[in-house]
């Protein structure tokens, strides 16, 4: 059963959060685990640009959304593991989740299922 | 068939039969415990809580049916089980896409836990713990884990379970269906959690389990202070418990602080329904018994290394349990037992009740010191023991006006009926004296 793993950052970017390499280390364990669909890091959110058709069909295109609260999506994985306590584990296991971070884990609705 | 070597509950139903018009009431109750194991088994079979039910009920329905006739299997517990298999497998016959889903589920919870189950005696291994788990599983809100526990652990069905937490049926059964959906659809396994996750997800099984009982025990609103139903549901699940993880001291000393306390159930409230504390109880209306067996849980809970917060909390039960009256109570070892509470779970409710101890202990004065050391913790504004234990020990150093502004106080916090007639009975022994 496929899981996105969104990862959001915490409040603040302390000295101390995760550095590049435990996400090399996170990343290398999903692989080799056999878990890993696919991840994503996003680049962050001034580069964001929002598009909202209207019922006429009018098209709006704004710059943002900037953040409103303090969490912010910075990326995510898809993996595939047999149950929700695997995923959780794989969660737990982000560096994303730690440093006032929070991974959501939501089951990818996969349609014929 | 032939109805020999019945288990006790059998030959129980075959006595009841003939004089209970009854009868499929108290066979239902009988199968109580009986379906949570079938339901337990036929999850591990199908990994469906759904169909695990359907199938259980209908197999509990044709015992009622052929049991009186054909007489009572030699396993009546086996006897259900595969009455249910073929049933379930019927139903998957019928609806193919069904089954191919359930299928690939099938694969998916092997390849997750290719363990297979722990036989613990009777006619049926038992599967339960799995089913206590996912229960109280984290992923599940709050307020659903319990009566998730209650309907496929206590066997209470869904309107019995609305009433034990004071919900319309619809509401409950609303509440049963969407936490039976995210089970399903986020594959919340059925499963035990591994040596080095239990002591992470322990805690929330046996939280579970209190809050079930504490629910019962001051209902937290409306007219009735207790409804022992809950209370003694819970003591069931707890003792089954027990038997599943019999090595965990834990399970033991939630066990133990239930029965410690529920051994007091008669004293605890008046003829009228009203409140009566524990300095005023009639301890001859205890529960001897009960407080034996409580008091063996709690050696059990506090032998062999720290003891958890459980054990202790049993510990300060059984010491109000042995004591003849209030004074003689060992109130230095109870102030103790705080201590080491307050190093396992700090809070300040525990802080409050440690107050309420070193009052016992030092008088009055010295309890007051503490409470006022208290009096700006966030979590004790809006709980009304907090102004009701000030308002006590006031009244007992003679602060009389102090004391009637804190029994208002606590008197616009507190929830249910009996409490605020016990409070506005203080008051009015401080308004109106003699």
């Amino acid at each position: 059963m496929k899981y996105m793993l969104l990862i959001y950052s915490g409040a603040g970017d302390s000295a101390d959060a995760c550095s590049f390499e435990d996400w090399v280390v996170y990343d290398k364990a999903l692989k080799e685990a056999g878990v890993l669909v696919s991840g994503d890091a996003l680049k962050d959110l001034t580069t964001a640009t929002t598009v909202q058709v209207g019922p006429d069909g009018e098209r709006t295109v704004t710059d943002g959304p900037f953040a409103e609260t303090r969490e912010v999506l910075g990326g995510i994985y898809v993996i595939d593991v047999p149950n929700l306590d695997v995923a959780l584990e794989w969660a737990a296991r982000c560096p994303g989740s730690r440093d006032g971070g929070a991974v959501v884990v939501r089951p990818v609705d996969e349609f014929g299922d | 068939m032939e109805g020999r070597a019945a288990e006790s509950s059998a030959e129980q139903y075959s006595a009841e039969r003939c004089t209970d018009e009854s009868v499929e009431a108290s066979v239902e109750a009988m199968f109580r415990e009986e379906r949570g194991r079938l339901l337990a088994s036929l999850v591990r079979r199908f990994g469906d809580l759904d169909l695990a039910e359907e199938v259980a009920s209908e197999a509990v329905e044709a015992a009622l049916v052929h049991w009186p006739v054909d007489g009572v299997p030699a396993r009546p517990g086996a006897w259900l089980l595969t009455t249910a298999r073929r049933k379930a497998v019927d139903r998957l016959r019928r609806d193919q896409v069904y089954a191919a889903r359930l299928a690939i589920l099938q694969v998916e919870a092997e390849r997750a836990d290719p363990a297979s189950p722990a036989d613990a005696g009777g006619d049926l291994p038992d599967e339960r713990l799995q089913l206590f788990f996912t229960c109280a599983h984290p992923a599940l809100p709050a307020d659903d884990r319990g009566a998730l526990t209650l309907r496929c652990l206590a066997g209470l069905t869904t309107p019995e379970v609305a009433r034990a937490f004071l919900v319309p049926p619809a509401t409950m059964a609303q509440r049963i269906v969407r936490a039976k959906r995210k089970i399903r659809e986020a594959r919340i396994p059925f499963r035990v959690p591994g040596t080095d996750e239990l002591p992470q997800r322990l805690p929330g099984v046996l939280q579970v389990i209190y809050s079930i009982f504490t629910e019962g025990y001051v209902a937290s609103s409306g007219p009735r202070l207790q409804r022992p139903d809950l209370a003694e549901e819970a003591i069931r699940l707890a003792r089954i418990l027990r038997r599943l993880l019999p090595g965990e001291r834990e399970v033991a000393g939630l066990l133990g602080l239930m029965l410690l306390v529920h051994a007091r159930r008669e004293a605890r409230t008046g003829p009228e329904g009203e409140i009566v504390l524990l300095e005023h109880q009639d301890r001859g209306l205890w529960d001897q018994a009960m407080i034996e067996e409580g008091r063996g849980l709690v050696v059990a809970a506090l032998s062999g290394g720290l003891p958890g917060p459980y054990g202790v909390q049993a510990a300060i039960s059984a010491l109000h349990d042995e004591a003849v009256d209030v004074e003689s109570t060992d109130w230095p070892q109870i102030v103790a037992l705080y201590d080491v509470l307050l190093v396992l779970t700090p809070s300040p409710v525990v802080a409050l009740n440690r107050a309420a101890a070193v009052a016992m202990r030092d008088g009055p004065e010295a309890g007051l010191a503490l409470l006022d050391d208290l009096a700006e913790e966030p979590r004790l504004r809006g709980h009304h023991p907090y102004p009701a234990t000030r308002a006590d020990l006031l009244h007992r150093l003679g602060r009389l006006p102090e004391a009637a502004i804190a029994y208002r106080e606590a008197l616009d916090l507190a929830c249910t009926e009996p409490e605020r007639a016990h409070l506005r009975r203080r008051l009015a022994e401080i308004e109106q004296p003699g």
